[in-house]
């Protein structure tokens, strides 16, 4: 395989921020240095070089929806985004409950090759709350992530019984909290907004008396638990307690949360519908303090491709989601500037969370170059992904950062010009 | 004016503009052949998706009034029900011709989509809970002509606000004409938030009514889950319902108003639906009238235009 030289950027090591080069030769990273030269050269002045994000929660929509996404484009969508790898939820048709499905998943990713897919696993067969899916099986086949994400696993004793299960092999249990006799008939946050437009809101409550009852079960279990896409303060309340005492506990929040609340509604634009909704300045700034302090461990996406067609009809009817593949790092960059820390929640914590070993490592000598370049000075306008699907609240909107290579297993992903 | 989507685009000078506009056209409608030329040439899309007879009807006859075409849109037993997209029905009636567009949608938001994708002139007809702008226009056209003006009127908005897009209209429209409102629910019919809105909040309808000069009931909208929140009907009509005890406690000036369609029994008994001082059919008669004066002013701006300019 060719080999290559990063040159002039600055490399996150496990001592800090150095000025460094890397030199990268069969897929690893083969020397940090001042000065190396190679037979190709990828600038990175200005830049910092870390791991390749990886996220933790993404919709790839591959097998059964491809109309909105497939593997391929999600896979061109992520290393543009400066991933080199994703955790591809398991709300596919047929959905990922058997290792057979699983292990289709994970192989079309070999296939093409991007960035690294695992498949997380859903909790309950076909994702109907009622019973255990092939847990064994699913873990044979690699899954170390659970969740029926989409919807929640309401039955307390079925998801008792599935934190049991995984809690010995240290399987991590990850919940869409979302309490649906509260959520029912809501499109937006309840709130202010949802009160003077008329529409339907979810509450916050809905997402916490979940969380909360969960917390009971992680501490009658001991099973890892992750909280998907984590939206109020109270939530992150419930969290921090929960760690305090000791528990297994981590949370994701995603990049909309981070960027805006409940008045990006107000022009009932699709594009800023999903769940959980997007809530008050209050909660945003919460979400961000809990993020810098850690609480909240990780930033992912919550990639949701919609085709336009689905998407361009009133916000009531309009399906939820948005996608995030592409704008995540710049939009995490616009809350945290701190590399240390954006690598942290993108790449490292991540990685842990999902069981990837291979991923979320700092660069050092013979270290796989799962690799990204962020400028973090790049100033940019999302019009058009590599996503086949565009509904973005970013469309138009300008951004400060990209990633400007990314390197999987020491071939370049994406180049940014 | 290029829309009419929200109450909220009209300050006050323009709501009484468009009133005395709408004064000159019940004259109008009162004459034996009711009808002026303004929009000769003009036409007027009627696309409902939800079922009103009485909104299309009214707004139709103020189409004819002026003299415009009318191109009815009914979604029941149409290409909807065939998967045709809000889009696609929009852009299809703009090609066969129509230069306005009246909507009414089940979802919010949904009249200011079709003023996007047309770029027509486009009158919100009602859309989900969240805004009936010429509903609006009309209750405060009949109350400024019983009352002359609005300011220090004091009015009462009972019942199902949590789903009813005429009180969130009323509310913008009466306090921006000077009338103080207050909401009258039990707080499952209340709207969850009302940070920011300008009026008091009451779940005891006999508290207030010595000191009312406007009732103005709405419909408990069991389509919209109203009946389902609230432990029965017939306790809130109970508790309440307007009938001739509580109409009689009022001011001998006060009056009832209520949108329509009502149902008798419930939010109103029979006699006080058919009582002197129920302006239900004034309230009919003011909004033909301000639809006029909507669509007027609206296709004032499309004079001298090309059909699709
Ligand atoms: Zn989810």
């Amino acid at each position: 395989m060719a080999e290559l030289v990063i040159r002039g950027g600055t490399v996150l090591t496990a001592r800090g921020p150095e000025r460094l080069d890397v030199r990268v030769a069969e897929g690893r990273i083969a020397e940090l240095g001042p000065a190396l030269s190679g037979p190709r050269e990828l600038d990175a002045g200005g830049c910092w070089v870390g791991p390749g994000l990886v996220d933790l929660h993404c919709h790839t929509r591959e097998p059964g929806q491809e109309w909105k996404e497939d593997l391929q484009t999600a896979c061109l969508a992520a290393a543009a985004g400066g991933y080199t790898a994703i955790l591809a939820m398991p709300n596919t048709d047929p959905p990922v409950d058997r290792g057979v499905v699983a292990r289709q998943v994970v192989q079309r990713g070999e296939q093409i090759g991007l960035v690294e897919v695992a498949a997380a696993g859903a909790l309950t067969a076909g994702r109907l709350g009622e019973r255990l899916s092939h847990l064994d099986e699913l873990w044979e086949a690699g899954v170390r992530v659970f969740t029926d994400d989409g919807d929640t696993v309401t039955d307390s004793g079925v998801l008792r019984r599935a934190m049991e299960y995984l809690a010995v092999r240290g399987g991590v249990v990850a919940q869409h909290a979302e309490d649906p006799a509260l959520s029912a008939g809501g499109h937006l946050h309840e709130g202010s907004v949802s009160s003077r437009l008329g529409v339907a809101g979810i509450p916050r409550e809905a997402e916490e008396v979940v969380v909360g009852r969960d917390l009971h079960l992680v501490r009658l279990t001991g099973c890892r638990y992750h909280v998907q896409h984590v939206s109020s303060r109270g939530t992150v309340e419930l969290v921090e307690a929960a760690r305090h005492s000791g528990l297994p506990v981590t949370a994701e929040v995603t990049p909309h949360h981070l960027a805006f609340d409940e008045t990006a509604v107000e022009d009932l634009n699709p594009d800023f519908k999903m769940y959980p909704p997007l809530r008050t300045a209050e909660d945003r700034t919460a979400l961000r303090e809990a993020l810098d302090r850690g609480t909240i461990d990780v930033v992912a996406t919550d990639h949701a491709p919609h085709a336009r067609q689905e998407k361009e009809v009133p916000f009531e009817e309009a399906p939820r989601g948005v996608i995030g593949l592409e704008t995540a790092l710049s939009v995490t960059l616009g809350v945290i500037r701190d590399p240390k820390l954006v690598f942290d929640r993108m790449a490292v914590r991540p990685a842990r969370i999902a069981g990837m070993p291979s991923q979320g490592r700092v660069p050092e000598v013979g270290s796989p170059a799962n690799l990204v370049v962020v400028d973090p000075d790049r100033r940019w306008t999302p019009a058009t992904f590599r996503s086949k699907s565009g509904n973005s609240p970013w469309k138009g909107v300008e951004l400060v950062g990209r990633a400007r290579f990314t390197l999987y297993r020491g071939r370049v992903t994406w180049e940014d010009s | 004016m290029r829309n009419l989507l929200s109450i909220r685009d009209l300050d006050r000078v323009r709501i009484e503009e468009l009133c005395s506009l709408a004064d000159e056209f019940l004259a109008v409608m009162r004459r034996p052949i009711p009808q002026v030329p303004a929009l000769r040439g003009i036409t007027v899309a009627t696309m409902f998706f939800e079922p009103s007879t009485r909104t299309r009807l009214s707004f139709e006859r103020a189409a004819r009034g002026l003299s415009a075409d009318v191109m009815g849109f009914q979604a029941a037993g149409s290409s909807v029900a065939k998967g045709e997209s809000l889009k696609d029905t929009a852009l299809t009636l703009r090609a066969m011709g129509a230069n306005i567009m009246v909507v009414r949608h089940g979802s919010a938001g949904a009249p200011k989509r079709v003023a996007e994708w047309t770029g027509c002139p486009t009158v919100n007809a009602g859309d989900g809970a969240n805004q009936h702008p010429t509903q609006a226009l009309a209750d405060t056209f009949a109350l400024l002509r019983r009352f002359g003006r609005l300011d220090g009127i004091r009015i009462a908005i009972v019942g199902d606000v949590r789903h009813s897009r005429v009180a969130r209209s009323d509310v913008e429209a009466f306090t921006r004409m000077g009338a103080s409102v207050t909401l009258v629910a039990p707080p499952p019919l209340l709207p969850p938030d009302l940070t920011g809105w300008p009026v008091a909040v009451s779940d005891q309808l006999d508290d207030l009514l010595e000191e009312l000069d406007v009732v103005y009931l709405l419909r408990v909208q069991t389509e919209r889950g109203g009946a389902t929140v609230l432990p029965s009907v017939e306790e809130y009509a109970r508790r309440f319902g307007l009938d001739a005890h509580r109409l009689g406690r009022m001011p001998d000036h006060a009056v009832v108003m209520h949108p329509g369609p009502m149902n008798r029994g419930v939010e109103i008994t029979p006699d006080v639906a058919d009582h002197p001082r129920c302006l239900v059919l004034d309230q009919v008669e003011a909004g033909v009238a301000v639809r006029m004066a909507v669509l007027f002013r609206l296709g004032a701006g499309l004079k001298g235009e090309a059909p699709h300019g």
